[in-house]
């Protein structure tokens, strides 16, 4: 449907392509929406035109243009209360958009005690003279004006820099209070550009910040308040070609600022893809995967970020580093490509990267597995990675989670439907004896030979069923999947209703799993209680990836924050109590979030003083005048 | 109940506490049968369904702690693994409870009759019992009951059954399993049997920790055990032991579950029920061995009055709060969490911190009765008499006032003291009295303990004056040191302000420094004989600085501390209270001194000791009867090898007693007043 209107001429790998992005991203992004979002262009140093795909789409240098300056997503998308009370997703981007969801006002005001009489609104537009006026190093300036490389110190432009997606970035922004922002972007269009620019900010002492996608939740984006030198906003997301593939050893060379989605967009028009697929890709960039040691959801079949990377190249003030080779393995003592990953931005940017590439799979299949209780749930995903059978997905939601994404089912359109869904309901809770308020499920998502692929999920529910888990059906875990995009837009409705909700991630070895996700949800709630929030928070976890000796961890929280006088620093303190609870039950700082400011203060009792030191003596040889200046990581 | 209320206003000392029900007044309406039989339905944890006993045996054995114990000591003893498999299996089949609704049933009926006959009221807390009830909702419960009577645990389930509250299962000594009927009763009203010493036995050790920390997991009932370790002879509290301590935390400890809820519960006897049997085991008649046999000869203490029980649930103790700063529970990530570990230093400094907290818990709330009060005047009293070389006793009149102003000392203090205003003060001492006629005399108008009565009053059909000298002596000590135990009930009232009052009596001087050290002396001598929380001088000295500035009896200034004119009267009775223990001791170092051997073992130290205190006795130059205490023997030993005067030395049969004469003799002197604290081997402690 996407592209029904360039005619016959598409392949049938085009065409396997096009069905499985309508799946992938779970939206539909159209072609003819408004022509300001695409603008293909190109470096004026690289007189080659790039290998791949046909027309490129670029986020625009104005991002604000298409995207929310205080919110998540895009700007067309959001929910809102209609006038008879319902709440509803607006624009034309995703499956539910369009679309009434008629039991997500009840499930907010049992779960949260919010009410639709009760509104908070945010500051509809930025007020430009709230912004502090740029600190602009002229030296600097001048000599980048000569290499033509585009630059901004619009306020708007700068603002929108100068923050990710956490909590407390977003509420400020809400109530218009702008803090320490960028006093420039930059737009380099290719690496050289990069190079030039790294020189320059060392040569006038410019303080220089990578901006890759800008969906961080860290904090990695903030700049440091205390930072008297002038703040360039380096903007990868012009840098956005595959510059070649290599069919022979299936690897694509790609320009780092290249946005998720359009990276499978465009390998899948090749027949491609590399799989990773973190829950941000519509917005985070290769370039941020990179720096935050990122993970994808279908890990089990393409791997992590660190899996799926052969060769870097990175700006640093010191010069480009990079490896002389693009070989699968090697053994010339510690990988420098783990300096890089994870380095969050302190070291240098990532201006070009090879990726592994596969083929497109065949057949992708979704599936859902209802289990009496989280217990039995987390018992059976331990079961499946042990015999190392896990799909390229699976994803356990807890109760609380699972009642959630029942709230966010879309208005049934034809009886017959919902005349099933009772049936189904009947079924599992009357006649199988599942505690509605205990039951959990599980979503699945198979890929590959078709064959395979059925095989591969008999086995998974066949180990399900000893742990009492019941097949819940294929709609159930696509409907899952698809929320995982449109559950960053509720926050944005949640906040509208003095409701602030986070989510925060860590990794657990397998024995630990069930004592963590107890210890962190009651901890949440107990805090909150004992902070003066006067309904009882949600707390709620799904296990969202397994590995051989343990499994990644998601939590999500959120309440209603009216009575309280200062409701950022009671959500903070409760984040901060959350992550030493983690920490206490054996879980880890970070899976894949990183670290950036927001998890400053744990880092030398996770890798200890000395690692602290080793890390530092690396910044210190590569950036000793910290150009690279966003006080991340150490 | 208002007057209590108008004090709390008077004093903020006072600290504010629940209100008594009386649980056997509605047994004496209905009936017991049907109350045994009425619908039992308490709420869970979590609310979660009970699980069976042998669901519970397969969880203890498949546990990672036990196959790791268990293939450790086939390795080490070269045997197969079933073989060891079966031992535990039958250790955990000596050791498990099998609670049974039913039992508790017969248990309720039974109890029921007899309290009705023993005790004239048992009161509860029920603002308490609420608090319980909704801790065993939310996390899994442990109860402390302090330890004075066999009654104890009965009593404590039969109250958990009264208020529809989960029934506990309580960690039992094994030697209640050699009553055979009795013993199975008891383990199916929720009693679990554990040996009294499993030193180096890895498997027992693993199968009963792991049996008790399952337990903790999953809630299946409230654990309950005695942090005494075993039942107070003194009824002084007894320093706590740490080992189920230790095993109830470690579920939290390592994130097994969000928080655990300890539970201090302080059960107060008016008169206990094993009160002349106690004496004698501190005199040395070794305790009989339990039987059922002997259980029924017990029945004559059916035909007493043994007043009224208190039993006061304290504010349930959030482990996780207690732990907040304290403990690091990441050291508990590098090594699997079920690989037996030795705690480590942190740890177990939190853990006897914690234990020492929750004994004090206990004493705050343990109820006084008048009793207590009369007690302790009676025994200064005596005392006195003896000094004079008199027998007269106190005029009633007399001890009354004595003991009213007693009671606004006390309550001044923040003792939880029973005392009831409405009734005259003289009623209240003579019922006080006749409660426990077997240990006073009332002649001529005035009081003093029943001494000649073991004596001079001998059979009908015996010949007089058949008794030795001797044999005298133990007869007035077995009232003594009854007499003592009442008093010491009150102990922990006035521990604090008399160290302190003892410490001025002692220094040289009035200054605050000399009288610290003189009290921070003392006190490190008693931390075996005394709840003493370790690592708190300073609180309690400054406590017993306020208490006494409080009430009159003393004057600070920044550098020196005075005693009033109307405070000779309460130091002089503080002093009293203190004195048979700082004789005790002494005498106790003057034996090491003068009569240990150089093999004198840890075995013949208490019957040795025990010749030598009855020859200072009888040649008058003791007058401290309760000297003869086992205990305080006992507590001065473990004081003096703590401080390193004496030592353990392991010989080739048995362990001897070596003594540091020199530091014994300086610490005797000391203690005496006749050294001052400063001295260099003092300064070493």
């Amino acid at each position: 449907m996407a592209s029904s209107n360039s005619g016959g001429s598409i392949s049938d790998r085009q065409h396997i392509a096009q069905q499985r992005l309508k799946i992938i991203a779970g939206h539909l992004q159209r072609p003819t929406d408004g022509g300001s979002a695409i603008l293909p262009s190109e470096c004026k140093a690289q007189g080659s035109k790039p290998d791949a795909s046909s027309e490129r789409k670029t986020v625009p240098r104005r991002r604000q243009e298409i995207m929310k300056w205080n919110g998540w997503g895009y700007n067309d998308s959001r929910f809102f209360y209609n006038k008879k009370g319902q709440a509803e997703f607006t624009g034309k981007r995703y499956r539910l958009s369009g679309q009434i969801i008629p039991g997500l006002k009840d499930w907010m005001e049992s779960t949260f005690g919010s009410s639709l009489q009760h509104k908070s609104t945010a500051t509809p537009i930025l007020n430009s003279s709230a912004v502090p006026p740029p600190i602009l190093n002229e030296a600097f300036v001048e000599e980048l004006k000569s290499t033509g490389i585009p630059f901004s110190h619009e306020a708007e432009d700068r603002v929108f820099r100068a923050h990710g997606h956490c909590l407390h970035e977003i509420f400020a922004l809400r109530e218009g209070k702008i803090g320490r922002v960028p006093d420039m972007v930059v737009w380099p269009n290719c690496h050289n550009d990069v190079v030039r620019v790294v020189e320059l900010s060392c040569k006038h002492n410019v303080c220089l910040i990578p901006y890759g996608g800008g969906t961080s939740v860290s904090g990695a984006l903030e700049c440091p308040p205390e930072e008297t030198r002038s703040i360039v906003s380096l903007d990868t997301s012009q840098m956005n070609r595959i510059l070649w593939i290599d069919e022979k050893n299936l690897t694509a060379h790609v320009e780092a600022g290249i946005v998720g989605e359009e990276l499978e967009r465009l390998l899948n028009e090749s027949g491609y893809c590399t799989g990773h697929e973190p829950d941000s890709m519509e917005f985070s960039s290769l370039g941020g995967w990179v720096a935050t040691r990122a993970s994808g959801m279908k890990k089990n079949i393409y791997g992590n970020i660190e899996d799926l990377v052969v060769h870097i190249k990175m700006v640093t003030p010191r010069g480009v580093i990079e490896k002389n080779c693009q070989v699968p393995r090697m053994s010339t003592g510690p990988d420098i490509h783990h300096f890089i990953m994870g380095s969050e931005g302190t070291l240098g940017v990532v201006t070009e990267v090879t990726m592994k590439i596969r083929p497109l799979p065949e057949y992708q299949k979704y599936g859902s597995v209802v289990f009496p209780n989280f217990e039995q749930g987390v018992a059976c995903l331990r079961e499946i990675a042990r015999q190392r059978c896990a799909p390229a997905s699976i994803r356990l939601m807890d109760n609380e989670q699972f009642k959630f994404g029942h709230a966010l089912k879309p208005q049934v359109s034809s009886i017959f439907t919902s005349f099933l869904d009772g049936l189904k309901k009947f079924y599992i809770t009357k006649f199988k004896g599942f505690d509605p308020n205990r039951l959990c499920v599980a979503t699945l998502l198979f890929e590959g030979d078709r064959e395979k692929v059925l095989q591969h999920e008999k086995q998974v529910y066949d180990i399900a069923a000893k742990f009492g888990g019941l097949a819940a059906g294929e709609d159930n875990g696509q409907r899952g999947y698809m929320l995982t995009f449109v559950i960053a837009y509720l926050r944005d409705l949640g906040l509208d209703y003095y409701v602030i909700g986070e989510s925060f991630e860590t990794s657990v070895p397998w024995d630990r799993v069930l004592d963590v996700c107890r210890n962190v949800k009651e901890r949440i709630v107990r805090e909150c209680k004992e902070k003066g929030v006067q309904f009882p928070a949600l707390a709620t976890c799904r296990v969202t990836q397994t590995y051989d000796a343990g499994a990644c961890v998601y939590f999500y929280f959120g309440f209603t924050y009216r009575g309280l006088s200062d409701p950022i620093h009671v959500y903070e303190e409760v984040e901060r109590a959350a992550r030493d609870e983690i920490l206490a039950s054996g879980g880890s700082l970070s899976h894949h979030h990183g670290v950036g400011k927001l998890r400053k203060k744990w880092m030398e009792e996770t890798i200890s003083t000395i690692g602290m030191g080793m890390l530092k003596s690396v910044k210190d040889y590569l950036d000793p005048n910290n150009i690279f200046g966003n006080g991340n990581l150490l | 109940m208002p007057s209590k209320t108008i004090y709390s206003h008077r004093d903020p000392m006072l600290k504010k506490r629940d209100d008594f029900e009386d649980i056997l007044e509605e047994r004496r309406n209905s009936s017991d049968l049907r109350y045994a039989l009425r619908c039992y339905t308490p709420v869970l944890y979590k609310g979660v369904p009970p699980i069976k006993a042998s669901m519970l045996k397969s969880m203890v054995l498949q546990s990672g702690q036990i196959r790791y114990i268990i293939s450790q000591v086939s390795k080490e003893m070269g045997r197969a693994n079933d073989d060891i498999l079966e031992e535990a299996s039958a250790i955990l089949d000596e050791m498990a409870q099998r609670l049974q609704l039913s039992t508790v049933r017969f248990f309720v009926f039974t109890l029921s009759k007899v309290f009705k006959i023993l005790f004239r009221n048992i009161c509860v807390n029920e603002e308490g019992i609420q608090r319980l009830q909704q801790a065993i909702q939310e996390h899994p419960v442990v109860l402390l009951p302090s330890h004075r009577s066999y009654m104890d645990f009965l009593l404590v389930s039969y109250i958990m059954y009264t208020y529809d509250l989960a029934l506990p299962v309580i960690a039992a000594g094994m030697d209640f399993i050699g009553m055979k009927f009795i013993g199975e009763m008891l383990r199916m009203s929720g009693a679990f049997f554990l040996r009294r010493s499993f030193g180096g036995d890895k498997l027992y050790w693993a199968v009963f920790s792991e049996y008790v920390k399952t337990m903790v997991k999953n809630g299946v009932a409230p654990v309950e055990f005695f942090l005494e370790g075993t039942r107070s002879r003194t009824c002084k509290s007894l320093t706590p032991k740490l080992g189920l301590l230790n095993i109830v935390m470690d579920p939290f400890l390592k994130g097994e579950v969000f928080d655990i809820s300890l539970v201090p519960i302080s059960i107060s006897y008016e008169r206990i029920l094993e009160e002349p049997l106690y004496a004698r085991e501190l005199l040395g008649v070794p305790k009989p061995k339990e039987s059922t046999s002997g259980l029924f000869k017990a029945r004559k203490v059916l035909n007493e009055d043994y007043g009224s029980i208190h039993v006061y649930f304290g504010q349930p103790v959030s482990l996780r709060s207690i732990a907040e700063g304290r403990v690091n529970r990441c050291q508990f990530n590098l090594i699997p969490r079920h690989i037996p570990r030795k705690p480590s230093e942190e740890i177990h400094n939190f853990v006897n911190d914690s234990a020492y907290r929750l004994v004090r818990a206990q004493e705050e709330n343990m109820v006084l009765k008048p009793w207590a009060l009369l007690a302790s005047l009676l025994l200064q009293n005596h005392h006195q008499d003896q000094k004079m070389e008199q027998t007269q006793g106190i005029a009633l009149d007399k001890l009354t006032e004595q003991a009213l102003w007693l009671r606004d000392v006390s309550r001044q203090y923040g003792a939880f003291l029973l005392w009831p205003d409405h009734m005259p003060p003289s009623e209240i001492v003579s019922s006080s009295l006749s409660l426990h006629q077997g240990l006073v005399r009332i002649s001529e108008g005035r009081v003093h303990l029943a001494l000649e009565q073991a004596g001079r009053k001998a059979g009908p059909g015996e010949p007089q004056g058949a008794v030795t000298p001797e044999e005298e002596l133990w007869s007035q000590a077995v009232i003594v040191l009854s007499c003592a135990s009442y008093r010491n009930q009150a102990m922990h009232i006035f521990l604090r302000p008399a160290l302190l009052a003892s410490a001025i009596h002692a220094a040289t001087s009035n200054k605050k420094q000399e009288v610290f050290n003189t009290f921070s002396f003392l006190r490190n001598m008693f931390s075996n004989e005394f709840i003493l929380c370790p690592g708190a001088t300073v609180q309690d000295f400054e406590e017993a600085c306020y208490l006494l500035m409080k009430t009159g009896a003393l004057q600070a200034s920044q550098q020196e501390l005075v005693v009033t004119e109307k405070g000779h009267r309460t130091l002089a009775f503080l002093t009293s209270m203190l004195d048979p223990f700082l004789q005790g001791y002494q005498v106790v170092c003057r034996f090491l001194c003068e009569e240990a051997t150089e093999n004198l073992t840890e075995k013949q130290f208490i019957p040795s000791i025990r010749k030598f205190i009855v020859k200072l006795l009888l040649s008058g130059s003791l007058r401290y009867t309760e000297v003869l205490s086992f205990d305080l023997q006992k507590n001065a030993l473990a004081a003096l090898l703590r401080l390193g005067a004496v030592q353990k030395i392991k010989g080739a049969e048995q362990e001897t007693l070596k003594v540091n004469t020199v530091m014994v003799n300086s610490l005797e002197d000391t203690l005496g007043g006749k050294l001052p604290t400063q001295n260099a081997v003092i300064a070493r402690l």
